[in-house]
């Protein structure tokens, strides 16, 4: 691990004025991902601040009728939060199928969002990755390489991985925003599909974040009422990522909405596959994953993805 | 200026003192003031600087749960915390659990149903399933639980779920599930 300094901030805006300020600055919170990419040297901060201390960590109701979650919630907390339990119970099912106890305990919602793929090659850094050094290569893309965890849609010629998080999943089928402060102290609010970006040619770029800008909440709209279920597969029953994740809210007319995880580097959902719901399985995923671009190796999640909805649906 | 990574920047970090940070941990009841490179975990904190080395160090990378230690009662991992982020915080660490003459509840569990071999993790083992009964007594919800909305029960699946941050090379699971089932029994 680099050395690095260290700080504790007070408010939002002084952190986010901070990390602008401070040349390689980086938050830190939970720190359960970012610590590791450190021990990695994948990440090799200068500076820390500490936001730990800037009191965002309440759930609140909104006027609106739904939630705001402060950055600084834990998984553990906002899994078990009663009305998450009732009202969203996608988001709490999608949480606790995330990590393990001890992580979920320190992880915060913040964090979450912002955790790095777990792509091999970019953990690997013997090996070339356009995400963790520009224009180095992929080398995924190489002869041989095992893909069979990496991406089959909304991928680039630079970048097949995948973004790792559950709760994001969840958030992304229940139409979550999230809210910043700028290193300027204004704030902003922006829906989950205008936060994550495709790779494209950029692949280090993965959020629509400023230089310093600090996510403050995550702000769920008011329930949508019906089945909330997240059934997600993997190579072991516990405390493994995503092969293939499906979020589902089905309304009690058959209608709803679908998202996936471990297929793409952002929360994978198209309205017009929302809309082919009643219809099965088969039609949404033939909307959502029109497009795909899989290797050999990890085609079968096209076909693991339908199987996993139709699942879902036989259940009720 | 020298780019913000530049080896000049880092050196020019250690050189300048800002490296390192003054904390307190409070371990186990005694407070511990410290002066720490920064990028000591508190893992590393507790074994290297405390010599309390019953909390292990596994993989060092959050995977295996070896260093699970309970903060302000919550358990984590100790090898992904900063030592400097946990000023004032209360560390509850093996030794603090029980003594040889009089062994906590869980321990004892471990030891009446043999639920180790070489040992490694069983620091980390024992402190998690003591934070899993708290969890599960404050209807925490887990990725085996049916109905979100009603009272956790203390079943087998509902503890290997919750367990499954800690593993045991030596494949003592299944004793573990029963010791944890034993104390368990005896709160109930």
């Amino acid at each position: 691990m680099r050395a690095f300094s260290y700080e504790r901030a007070t408010s939002p805006a002084q952190a986010a004025a901070r990390a602008a300020e401070v040349p390689g600055a980086k938050f830190i919170a939970g720190g359960t991902n970012l610590l590791d990419l450190m021990k990695h040297e994948i990440e090799t901060p200068l500076h820390l601040i500490d936001v730990r201390g800037t009191g965002l960590s309440d759930i609140t109701a909104t006027d609106e009728g739904g939630l705001r979650v402060g950055a600084l919630v834990s998984n553990s907390a906002l899994a078990a939060d009663a009305r998450v339990r009732e009202h969203y119970g996608v988001l709490s099912r999608a949480l606790v199928a995330g990590a393990s106890g001890q992580l979920r305990n320190k992880a915060t919602t913040g964090g979450n969002l912002l955790q790095r793929t777990r792509c091999a090659y970019f953990f690997d850094t013997a090996m070339p990755c356009n995400k963790r050094t520009p224009g180095a290569g992929c080398a995924a893309m190489g002869n041989g390489a095992t893909t069979r965890q990496l991406g089959v849609i909304g991928t680039s010629d630079a970048c097949m991985a995948t973004h790792p998080s559950d709760m994001a999943v969840a958030l992304r089928v229940l139409d979550a925003r999230v809210e910043t402060v700028t290193a300027e102290g204004e704030t902003r609010s922006l829906p989950l599909d205008e936060f994550y970006t495709l790779p494209g040619g950029t692949p280090e770029v993965e959020n629509t974040l400023a230089e310093g800008e600090l996510i403050t909440a995550v702000v769920l709209p008011a329930p949508v009422e019906g089945r909330h279920a997240y059934f997600k597969v993997r190579d072991r029953a516990s405390y493994a990522f995503a092969l293939v994740s499906v979020a589902l809210i089905q309304t009690p007319d058959g209608a709803g909405r679908v998202a996936l995880g471990g297929v793409a580097p952002r929360p994978w959902r198209r309205e017009a596959a929302d809309a082919a719901l009643p219809q099965g399985a088969a039609a949404v995923m033939a909307k959502l994953l029109d497009g795909a671009r899989p290797t050999d190796e990890n085609a079968y999640k096209l076909t693991l993805a339908e199987r996993t909805l139709a699942a879902l649906l036989a259940e009720e | 200026m020298n780019p913000p990574n530049s080896a000049a920047r880092y050196r020019d970090t250690v050189q300048s003192g800002a490296e390192r940070s003054n904390v307190s941990l409070v371990v186990n009841g005694v407070k511990h003031p410290l002066d720490l490179d920064n990028r000591t975990t508190l893992l590393d904190a507790l074994r290297e600087h405390l010599q309390l080395t019953g909390t292990k160090k596994g993989c060092d990378h959050g995977q295996c749960g070896a260093c699970t230690v309970l903060v302000n009662g919550e358990r984590i991992n100790a090898c992904l915390s900063l030592a400097v982020m946990h000023e004032g915080d209360e560390i509850a660490t093996i030794e603090g659990l029980g003594t040889v003459g009089q062994l906590d509840p869980m321990q004892q569990a471990f030891v009446d149903n043999d639920a180790f071999q070489c040992g490694y993790c069983t620091p980390g083992q024992i402190c998690s399933a003591n934070a899993v009964l708290q969890e599960i007594a404050a209807n925490t919800p887990s990725h085996v639980t049916a109905d979100l909305t009603a009272p956790v029960e203390i079943t087998d699946a509902e503890i290997r779920e919750r367990m499954s941050g800690n593993l045991c090379r030596c494949g003592a699971y299944a004793n573990i599930l029963k010791a944890i089932h034993q104390v368990a029994k005896e709160r109930a």
